[in-house]
């Protein structure tokens, strides 16, 4: 049987505004299962997230929640754990929020290494403010900030949070919810800068505008489109152009920023006496 | 697909937004959307593969042994 999420849920807040076919509520319900699976402690536990569709999440979960300004999730977080290094601290945000407003202070978070575990919901889009263009909507992908098609380039998120410093990276999608389960538990068990990239689909506001159909098609384009690694590399430069690797990408031991800030505070009282 | 013992149900039908996803990943021929809901049309074709339930926006479905149906 399923993990049982009912206990990680506030029931009087349900059910969630995300559209119909909204793949945030998946990825949600199997973030809650791997934290099920990794034995976590709930009431040591706070999620901490941002503006934006995925920033509604912290609403939902009946953890110790935050939910604070636009691409912010990352400062407050940082706090938290500095504060009191013992919780577990997650953030949900999302690539709008976290990749572009928030993108500064994922970077520097990643540099740290601090024991923060970053879940950022791709939609491709600012789903919330109707579809404007976010660093991760594709080149060539139509928004309601570039009708005409965008021409920017978008993040690979996962290969930027590790030459940032992320000590555990990966991507799921919500096409493919054991995986993405398999990779929050692993995520969570992880001390360092965990950081996933869950994919969801925005038949909406995305999905709609590029002609990608509904929810039910563009899952379908996920499971083409989005491969394990292992298959990944199996492949050939050219069949790679148009397929995105999934799992547990990379993963490393380093030492975490609290730890080191408390042998700081340790080497500073020591010089006081 | 692994049988198991447990089959669907809709645990909590007010949540349903009849987006299709569960019909999609299903694997057999069990729901149906209804007017406003998801409807289970044949149980018994329902094999406990979970999919519909792991897939679910809205956590509408769950796979649950058959003495608590």
């Amino acid at each position: 049987m399923a993990e049982d999420i009912d206990r990680y849920l506030r029931q009087d807040k349900l059910p969630h505004i995300w559209c119909p076919g909204c793949g945030h509520g998946t990825i949600m319900a199997n973030m809650l299962r791997g934290f099920a699976r990794s034995g976590l402690d709930q009431d040591k536990t706070v999620v901490v997230s941002g503006i934006g569709c995925s920033g509604r999440a912290s609403g939902y979960l009946d953890f110790d929640t935050l939910h604070v300004t636009h691409g912010r999730a990352l400062t407050f977080a940082t706090g938290i754990k500095m504060a009191n290094p013992e919780l577990t601290v997650v953030v949900v945000t999302g690539d709008g929020d976290g990749a572009a407003i928030g993108g500064n202070h994922l970077i520097h978070a990643c540099r740290r290494n601090i024991d923060i575990k970053v879940v950022l919901f791709n939609n491709s889009i600012y789903g919330m403010t109707a579809g404007q263009f976010s660093p991760m909507t594709p080149t060539g992908a139509t928004a309601t900030t570039a009708p005409y098609g965008n021409i920017d380039q978008n993040f690979d998120l996962c290969e930027l949070t590790r030459s940032a410093g992320a000590t555990f990276v990966a991507r799921g999608a919500a096409q493919h919810p054991r995986q993405l389960i398999k990779i929050f538990q692993e995520g969570f068990a992880h001390r360092g800068l965990t950081f996933i990239e869950a994919i969801t689909q925005c038949p909406v506001n995305y999905g709609r505008r590029n002609k990608l159909g509904g929810a039910r098609d563009m899952l379908n384009w996920q499971k083409e489109h989005i491969i394990n690694q292992k298959k990944y590399e199996s492949l050939s430069a050219e069949e790679r152009q148009d397929k995105t690797p999934s799992g547990i990408l990379y993963q490393d031991e380093r030492e975490e920023y609290t730890e080191k800030y408390e042998k700081i505070i340790a080497t500073a009282r020591g010089s006081e006496n | 697909m692994v049988a198991k013992k447990g089959r669907v149900k809709v645990a909590r039908p007010d949540w349903c937004k009849t987006c299709g996803i569960c019909i999609e990943v299903c694997p057999v021929e069990v729901l149906e959307l209804g007017k406003d809901r998801i409807q289970i049309i044949y149980l018994e074709n329902c094999v406990g593969c979970e999919n519909c339930e792991l897939s679910c926006p809205d956590f509408v479905l769950k796979v649950v042994n058959e003495d608590e149906e």
